[in-house]
C-alpha cells in the first residue's frame, strides 16, 4: 500500500513551504510584538464600499455572476483604468474578474506554460510568482536585482536570463518586497528589447495606486507592448479590501477568453457580494484611497527615516507599502536579523530570502501600521542596532 | 502647509521632529509655521479625546436647540456670545433650519444641566425657546470611534 504522502504529486511536495511560517507561529505565543510583517493596509475597508457589500446581501443577491464577473463591474473596471492610467480596455471582451490578483497570476500562468518553458522572474518579488510557476511544470527563471540599481530591471540583466525557453517574463512594480518603482523613461529600454521577441509579459500591477512619486507607468503603455502584455490588478491593496478576495485580469480578447476558462472550471466567478461591494469602489472609491496613500506616504517617510538613524542602509521605496532594509552592516545574516528583532526587541520583520535569493541581506517591513507602532518600532530597531555595535 | 496641519490633527502628541519627516521639510520650517499657526489662531489648541465612561467620573453632556431673537445691527453673533460665554457650554454653533444654534452642554448630573438651562440659558432675553436632548451613548467623536474593535489573532498567512 501507498504511504498517504506517495499519494502527493513531486512538484507539489517540492514547492518550497512559507519561509515566515516560523515567525507567525512564534508572535501568536508572544505579547506586545510590532508586527511589520503582513503585506496587508491596516485600514478598514471605506464604509461607502462595505456599505454596497452589504446591501447587496439585503436584496438577496446571493447567486452567481457571469463567469467573467458583471459586466457592471468590468465597466467600472475599464472606465476607472482609463480615467487613472489611460489604459484602454474592452469590458466585453478584454477584462475578467477575478478572486484577488493571485488568481490572476495564476491563471495566466497556466494558459502560457508548461514543462519545457522557462518563466523570467526578477527578485526579490511576491512569492506566488515562483510557487505558481512551479506548479505549471515550467522552470522560473530568476534575475537577481540589485541594490544599486534601486531594485529597477535592466535590459542587460534581461537579456542575461532570455534563452530560446522563455516564454514569459513577469513584472511586478510598484513592488512587493522591495517599493522599487519603474518610470515609464525606465521601462523603455525594456518594451524596446521585447518588441520583436516572442515574449509574454504578466504585469503584476496591484500596488499601482500605491506610488509616491509621479504617476505609475505599465508596460502596456507601449503600442507593441499592449497585445502581449497581461496586466494584473485587483481591489486589496489600493482600496483595503485584501479579505474580500477580489482583482482583475486584462488582455487582448484572444488571452483573456483562454483564461476565462480556466477560471470559469476552477472558481465559476468571483464572490457576488466582492463584486458589488467592487463597483462603488471603482465609482465612488478615490477621495478613500488619495486620503490612504498620503497617509502611507507619511508614514513611508517616518519608517525610512527611522531605519536610517538605526544604522540601516535603505534605499528610497516610493511604491507599495514596504521598506527594504539593507540589514548585512550589522554583520547578521537577515534571518539572524529578524530572529533577534523579534525576539529580543519583540518587532517583526521578514528575512528578504524569503522573496527570492536576491533578497539575502535584507529585511522586509511594512508601514502599514499606525504612526504609534512606527514610532515605537523604530525606538526597538535603534535599540537593537546599537546594542549590535557595543 | 496643510500637510502640517493634517499630521498634527490626528495626533498632536508628534514632535516637530517626526513632523518634519512626516511632511519631507525641514525641522525649522515646521516650527516656523506651527508658531505662526499658533499666532494666526489657525491652530486654536491641542487637545486629547477622552472616553470619560471608562472612567469613574459622571459626565453628562446635553445638546440643546436654541431659539433666539436676533439683535438689530449685531444678528446671531451677540446673542451667541451671551450663551457660549458660559463655561458650562462645550460647543455652541449657528444653524440653518428650525432652530437657530446648537448649544453643547457638559455637566456632573442631569440636574446640574437643567439648572443651567432653567437658570441661565432660558431667562436671557433674547432666548425665545430650548429644547434639551441628552446623550445617551457616544459612538464616535471628531472621527474617533469609542468602542475598539477586538482583532482575532490569526494563523498565519504567507504573502
Amino acid at each position: 500500500m501507498r504511504q498517504t504522502e506517495d499519494f502527493i504529486l513531486g512538484s507539489i511536495k517540492d514547492l518550497p513551504p512559507s519561509g515566515i511560517r516560523k515567525y507567525f507561529d512564534l508572535i501568536n505565543e508572544m505579547e506586545d510584538v510590532i508586527s511589520l510583517g503582513v503585506g496587508e493596509p491596516d485600514f478598514v475597508t471605506p464604509w461607502n464600499i462595505c456599505e454596497a457589500g452589504i446591501s447587496s446581501l439585503e436584496k438577496g443577491q446571493t447567486s452567481y455572476s457571469s463567469n467573467a464577473g458583471f459586466i457592471e463591474l468590468r465597466k467600472a473596471i475599464a472606465n476607472y483604468l482609463n480615467r487613472r492610467f489611460s489604459m484602454i480596455y474592452d469590458p466585453y471582451e478584454e477584462i475578467l474578474v477575478t478572486v484577488g490578483g493571485s488568481e490572476a497570476i495564476d491563471i495566466a500562468l497556466r494558459m502560457l506554460v508548461g514543462q519545457g518553458d522557462e518563466v523570467v522572474i526578477p527578485e526579490p518579488c511576491f512569492v506566488a510568482y515562483n510557487g505558481c510557476t512551479l506548479m505549471t511544470g515550467a522552470t522560473p527563471v530568476p534575475i537577481c536585482l540589485k541594490e544599486e540599481n534601486s531594485f529597477k530591471l535592466t535590459v542587460e540583466e534581461l537579456e542575461g536570463a532570455i534563452t530560446a525557453k522563455t516564454k514569459v517574463l513577469i513584472l511586478g512594480f510598484p513592488n512587493n518586497p522591495t517599493g522599487a518603482i519603474m518610470t515609464h523613461e525606465e521601462l523603455e529600454p525594456i518594451a524596446k528589447f521585447l518588441k520583436d521577441k516572442d515574449i509574454v509579459v504578466i504585469s503584476d500591477e496591484i500596488y499601482a495606486e500605491l506610488t509616491y512619486s509621479g504617476e505609475h507607468s505599465s508596460i502596456s503603455e507601449f503600442e507593441w507592448m499592449r497585445e502581449k502584455t497581461i496586466v494584473v490588478s485587483g481591489f486589496s491593496k489600493a482600496f483595503a479590501m485584501t479579505g474580500w478576495r477580489i482583482g482583475y485580469v486584462c488582455a487582448n480578447s484572444i488571452f483573456t477568453d483562454a483564461m476565462k476558462k480556466i477560471h470559469q472550471y476552477a472558481l465559476m466567478c468571483s464572490p457576488t457580494i466582492a463584486q458589488k461591494a467592487a463597483i462603488e469602489a471603482m465609482n465612488n472609491g478615490q477621495n478613500e484611497v488619495e486620503r490612504m496613500v498620503r497617509e502611507y506616504n507619511r508614514r513611508r517617510r517616518l519608517m525610512v527615516d527611522g531605519f536610517r538613524k538605526a544604522g540601516l542602509t535603505c534605499f528610497e521605496p516610493l511604491g507599495a507599502f514596504y521598506v527594504f532594509a539593507n540589514v548585512s552592516g550589522t554583520g547578521l545574516s537577515s534571518e539572524e536579523f529578524c530572529d533577534r528583532l523579534l525576539l529580543e526587541h519583540k518587532v517583526l520583520m521578514v528575512p528578504g530570502e524569503a522573496f527570492g535569493g536576491s533578497g539575502h541581506g535584507f529585511a522586509r517591513a511594512t508601514y502599514a501600521t499606525s504612526y504609534e507602532n512606527i514610532i515605537e518600532a523604530n525606538k526597538r530597531i535603534k535599540e537593537f542596532t546599537d546594542s549590535l555595535n557595543k | 502647509m496643510n500637510e502640517i496641519l493634517e499630521i498634527l490633527e490626528k495626533n498632536s502628541k508628534l514632535t516637530t521632529e517626526q513632523v518634519a519627516v512626516m511632511a519631507a521639510m525641514s525641522e525649522e520650517d515646521v516650527k516656523t509655521a506651527i508658531a505662526k499657526f499658533e499666532a494666526d489662531g489657525v491652530i486654536l489648541g491641542y487637545n486629547t479625546t477622552v472616553n470619560w465612561e471608562m472612567t469613574d467620573k459622571e459626565v453628562v453632556t446635553a445638546l440643546i436647540e436654541v431659539k433666539v431673537t436676533p439683535q438689530r445691527g449685531d444678528g446671531f453673533d451677540k446673542v451667541a456670545e451671551r450663551i457660549f460665554r458660559f463655561q458650562e457650554v462645550r460647543d455652541c454653533y449657528l444653524m440653518s433650519g428650525g432652530f437657530d444654534l446648537t448649544v453643547v452642554i457638559e455637566g456632573k448630573t442631569m440636574k446640574e444641566v437643567a439648572q443651567f438651562v432653567s437658570e441661565k440659558l432660558s431667562p436671557l432675553e433674547s432666548v425665545l425657546s430650548t429644547a434639551t436632548h441628552f446623550v445617551l451613548k457616544k459612538y464616535k467623536d471628531k472621527g474617533i470611534v469609542f468602542e475598539k474593535r477586538t482583532q482575532e489573532p490569526r494563523e498565519g498567512i504567507f504573502l
